[in-house]
């Protein structure tokens, strides 16, 4: 081994906590790409996986009620590859074990065989039997969620009689790895939504649906233009209530799962990004500051002739050794976490199989990245070192030169004390460094506003959707449309305290050449149970005469208050209707319309009619109103408000508690790293110093005092700034998942600005811990007999 | 002239303050150095330093006995290695003893522990060092001031600058200051306490002639205007002419002591 080399050895095992605390930021860097790209690859392969061996449509249509020949037309229409016709139905189940109700979303399969498109995986159990009568598949997420196996019963309420099936079988869906069902909720509530497959031949009957079918799935032929097709199917379906068909992008499982995926790719960039830049920030502290000590030897060997290269190499080993010691633990804990978070994923996405799946493309490039953030870092050091003239190099360097504060300079001096000068001046002294410490803090502070403010987004979200709009104990959807009378049956139901009754229908929205699909909802002027809300919290009340639509979909559609918009009635085979729009409504999500009830009657030409009902009951009447409500032929599902919410509140705190585990961690070792090393560099810069200010009679507390204070101060400029970094951050992050359709709004708590802030003076008070051994056992006699 | 009188309450200390009255000390320029009888602030019996380096053990001490007494100043001359500054060190309660006694009045420096000692340096002692040890960030005056800070009842930072000649200097930074001017204000620093001794290691080794002698110059009026008791170490044997008693050291040992007969001023030095 060559000299220089065992210096480089020596050097960092010298150095070992400076360089193992860089180590564990590159460590964090590097993890954060290859846990949340690997997560990314495995989600991404399990799907296409998944889409392609399952045959997953790329056409989507419901309608009412068709003939089965019309299938025919459907596979003769231009770029249409296979197609399945189904039938599907909402109805009330009754869940061994689960004393409120749940809903069941019916899906037919073929009397015999498999489906041709969407086909099931049976992950337990097994098929059902041929042309079987009474027996289902559920699908395996609300399954696990309500405990039930092969073997176990349901009942469901089917056009108002009871029916007992039997589960046969735990089975998977490519349309269904996410959980949700058209008409429910917008959280996932696997304990509340069931999917269950029958033959076709017994759902039937049940529904009047013989030789008919309301749901049809299909395959594009290879160069198919998917919104011809679209367009042809639609003009197809429109007498039979169809006219709304949609491709993946709008099916509902895929919308979430893909939703997921961006949202894994932005904090996939975003996160290593900042662990990467405090590593080539620190690293330049920490290598500036070897070179700086290390003058007399750069000038010797450069004396005896070692090249500029040769010495720009050696202290690039510094800087390597960090990033290869970070890329070891950086890969094993990437792994790790990608492991846990992809586990994660199993409580919301199902496949037939879902590995964990880490690439050595991927990991690579995360070492690369990686090396590339550190070598950036070391460069400036590294050229002050090979700039050195040997002979200049074998001087000691210029003493510092300080000047007056601005503070005293302004003529403020005679209100700060000796020790509180000297700390100031340090930081006045290195203006970059004191602000790159700044931020490093910051970061950290950042990292945690930034990796948790998704969970006060969605509390907030939930507590505006569940406490402020939606205040009914109980959804209820009509199987068709009923008249008004309904409310009288609903009324003889005991423990009902209120009925508000709703008519939602589909639409498409025209201005222009602009269109979109959406739900038209009906309501009640004077509604209380369901309100209009917008984004703030505040709610209105729905003026009459004309349209209310939310703000994002008059966005994409170019429309103001006032203008008039034409209502293409998607259920009355595609009439059209002029329709002001007499105001916005700032909602958190989706595409909505609002009209006063009566108003959605009118324009759909039909007497007074609703399609579900809001209701509120006496709290302890809560499972004995939805039991009998299960009952009435009209209703096809009832979702109970607090149900939604506990299931919602379940599912938060479980990824919450992994999620917060992982951020604290990184930003405990951002944190630790910048405070541990700016505190370490300026004990090596002022050994001197505080060595004759122990010879002077200050005691080991007033000098650590001074060391650690004007870390402190750093540390007191950062940590609130870290907050508004990381609310920058937030708004960054939210900005990149905004869709059309979605705006994830930014909420930051109290709480967890509090959080952030106790994390990072944690951190600060163990890296003064850590330091503090240091600075007592400080050398006096040994540093005072040095030359500065 | 320098107020000079010692005073203020006194808190209970592990070593509490001579009771050498320093206002009856005068300028003893033309005085017999022999004042009978003489005080000994400091007692030093049987004092042994080893230093382990490795495998290999380095006796910077052996066995070995002195006094220093009130208002003196004494001048250690030795060769590098020859236990000065480890001596000079034990008397800072700057370092522990392996072996033996140091009473610094009537109390045992030998037993003291950390905390003890920094109140010791805290309170009695003034230092000065070859590199003047100031601290780059403060102004002259503020450098005294960070002394003056944590003492009971020091002297105006201000008056210690004019000490040592330094008054139009005070609001300069280190950097903006030569050598000598430096060390004047590490000799302001050390003497604005009122210390009861004054411990110079080594104050001109890194200062030309000229500025050397001005820094002498500082230290004897010290000694003589303030009385306080001094020990210069050095290895310049020119020096051992301004004190009132040289001590010469050798390999941890005391090789010889005497007594000059007259104390030189330092304009008197040449080297």
């Amino acid at each position: 081994m060559k000299a220089l080399d065992l210096k480089l050895i020596r050097d960092l095992l010298r150095l070992k906590s400076q360089v193992v605390s860089i180590a564990a930021i590159v460590a964090c860097g590097s993890a954060t790409v290859i846990a949340m790209r690997s997560t990314l690859d495995s989600i991404q392969r399990a799907r296409d996986d998944y889409y392609d061996r399952a045959r997953f449509p790329q056409i989507f249509a419901s309608l009412k009620r068709a003939p089965e020949s019309i299938a025919r037309r459907i596979e003769r229409v231009q770029g249409v590859g296979s197609v399945e016709t189904r039938i599907v139905a909402s109805a009330v189940l009754d869940v061994p074990g689960l004393s409120e109700s749940a809903t069941g979303y019916f899906v037919s399969v073929p009397p015999e065989g498999e489906p041709t498109l969407s086909a099931l995986y049976i992950r337990n159990g097994r098929q059902l039997s041929p042309r079987a009568e009474g027996e289902v598949l559920v699908n395996e997420l609300f399954a696990e969620a309500n405990k039930i196996r092969p073997g176990d019963s349901l009942a469901a309420v089917i056009n108002g009689r009871w029916e007992r099936l039997r589960v046969v079988g735990i089975a998977l869906s490519p349309e269904f790895i996410f959980n949700a069902v058209p008409g429910i909720g917008m959280f996932a509530d696997n304990k509340h939504v069931a999917i269950l497959w029958m033959r076709r031949n017994a759902l039937g009957p049940l529904y009047q649906m013989d030789g008919a079918f309301n749901d049809v799935v299909a395959t594009l032929a290879p160069g198919a233009n998917e919104s011809a097709v679209i367009a042809s199917i639609d003009d197809i379906l429109r007498r039979f209530g169809g006219g709304h068909a949609y491709g993946r992008k709008d099916q509902l499982s895929n919308n979430v799962l893909s939703g997921e995926i961006e949202q894994l790719r932005v904090f996939g960039t975003a996160m290593p990004f900042v662990f990467l830049s405090v590593a080539a920030f620190l690293l330049n502290v920490v290598l500036s500051r070897l070179v700086a000590t290390q003058r007399e030897e750069i000038a010797v060997l450069k004396a005896f002739g070692y090249t500029n290269r040769r010495i720009g190499v050696h202290f690039l080993g510094y800087a390597l050794a960090a990033v290869a010691l970070g890329a070891v633990g950086g890969i094993a804990l990437g792994i790790w976490v990608g492991r846990k978070y992809t586990a994660l994923y199993v409580a919301f996405f199902r496949f037939p199989s879902f590995e964990h799946y880490s690439s050595a493309v991927l990991i690579a490039s995360a070492v690369l990245v990686s090396a590339i953030a550190a070598i950036t870092g070391a460069l400036f050091s590294v050229r002050a070192a090979i700039r050195l003239a040997p002979a200049e190099a074998m001087r000691p360097p210029a003493p510092t030169a300080y000047r007056p504060l601005l503070l005293e300079r302004l003529g403020f001096g005679a209100f700060l004390s000796t020790g509180t000068r000297m700390l100031f001046r340090n930081l006045e002294r290195r203006p970059i460094r004191t602000v790159a410490s700044v931020i490093g803090v910051a970061f950290s502070a950042a990292i945690l506003v930034v990796g948790t403010f998704a969970f006060d987004s969605a509390r907030y979200m939930s507590d505006i959707q569940f406490r402020t709009a939606q205040r009914e104990d109980i959804a209820v959807g009509f199987t068709n449309p009923r008249h008004l009378r309904v409310r009288r049956e609903l009324a003889e139901v005991h423990g009902i305290t209120r009925i508000e009754l709703y008519r939602s229908t589909p639409v498409r929205i025209w201005n222009g050449q602009r269109s979109r699909q959406l739900g038209l909802t009906g309501v009640e002027p004077e509604a209380m149970l369901r309100r209009l809300v917008d984004r703030s919290g505040r709610h209105y009340r729905l003026p009459a005469g004309g349209l209310v639509m939310t703000s994002a979909l008059a966005k994409v559609l170019e429309i103001a208050p006032g203008d008039t918009v034409i209502l293409e009635l998607l259920e009355r085979g595609g009439e059209r209707r002029f329709v002001p729009v007499v105001a916005l409504l700032d909602e958190m999500i989706g595409f909505n319309a609002y009209m006063a009830r009566t108003d959605v009657n009118a324009l759909l030409r039909e007497g007074p009619s609703a399609s579900g009902a809001y209701i509120s009951v006496v709290p302890e009447e809560l499972n004995a109103v939805v039991k009998h409500l299960g009952l009435f032929p009209a209703v096809a599902g009832s979702v109970t408000r607090e149900a939604m919410l506990k299931s919602f509140d379940e599912q938060i705190a479980e990824s919450m508690r992994l999620t917060v585990i992982i951020v604290v961690s990184l930003a405990s070792v951002v944190a630790l790293g910048v405070i541990y090393n700016g505190i370490r560099i300026s004990f090596s810069e002022r050994a001197r110093e505080l060595a004759s200010l122990r010879v002077l009679g200050f005691s080991r507390r007033e000098v650590a005092t001074l060391l650690f204070g004007e870390q402190g101060i750093i540390d007191v400029l950062g940590a609130p700034l870290g907050l508004l970094l990381g609310l920058g951050l937030a708004y960054w992050i939210a900005t990149g998942f905004a869709t059309e359709s979605y705006r994830f709004p930014v909420v930051v708590t109290a709480r967890t600005y509090v959080f952030s802030l106790a994390v990072v003076f944690t951190m600060a008070v163990a890296a003064s811990v850590a330091m503090r051994g240091r600075v007592y056992k400080l050398d006096l006699v040994a540093v005072l007999k040095t030359r500065e | 002239m320098i107020p000079a009188t010692s005073g203020g309450a006194q808190r209970p200390l592990l070593v509490s303050r001579p009771s050498v009255r320093k206002d009856t000390i005068i300028d003893r320029r033309n005085i017999d150095v022999e004042v009978t009888p003489r005080r000994a602030v400091f007692e030093v019996h049987q004092l042994s330093k080893i230093y382990r380096m490795g495998d290999v053990e380095v006796a910077a001490l052996r066995s070995l006995d002195m006094k220093l007494f009130a208002g003196e100043l004494l001048v250690l001359l030795g060769a590098s290695g020859s236990g000065k500054s480890t001596l000079l060190n034990i008397l800072g309660g700057l370092d522990v003893p392996t072996s033996g006694t140091v009473r610094f009045l009537d109390h045992d420096l030998t037993s003291a522990n950390d905390a003890e000692l920094t109140r010791y340096r805290r309170e009695h002692v003034g230092f000065v060092f070859q590199f003047y040890n100031l601290i780059p960030s403060l102004t002259a005056l503020e450098n005294v001031e960070l002394v003056t800070d944590i003492s009971d009842n020091p002297m105006k930072a201000a008056d210690a600058l004019a000490v040592v000649g330094l008054t139009d200097r005070a609001s300069h930074f280190p950097a903006q200051m030569s050598g000598g001017e430096q060390q004047r204000v590490a000799i302001a620093r050390a003497i604005a306490k009122r210390p009861d001794v004054l411990l110079c290691d080594e104050p001109t080794g890194a200062l030309d002639y000229e500025t050397g002698k001005l820094v002498l110059r500082a230290i004897d009026r010290i000694n003589r205007e303030l009385g306080t008791t001094t020990a210069v170490i050095t290895h310049n044997a020119a020096i051992a002419g301004m004190a009132d008693r040289v001590i010469r050291m050798t390999s941890g040992g005391i090789a010889e002591e005497r007594l000059n007969a007259k104390r030189l001023s330092p304009e008197e030095l040449s080297w």
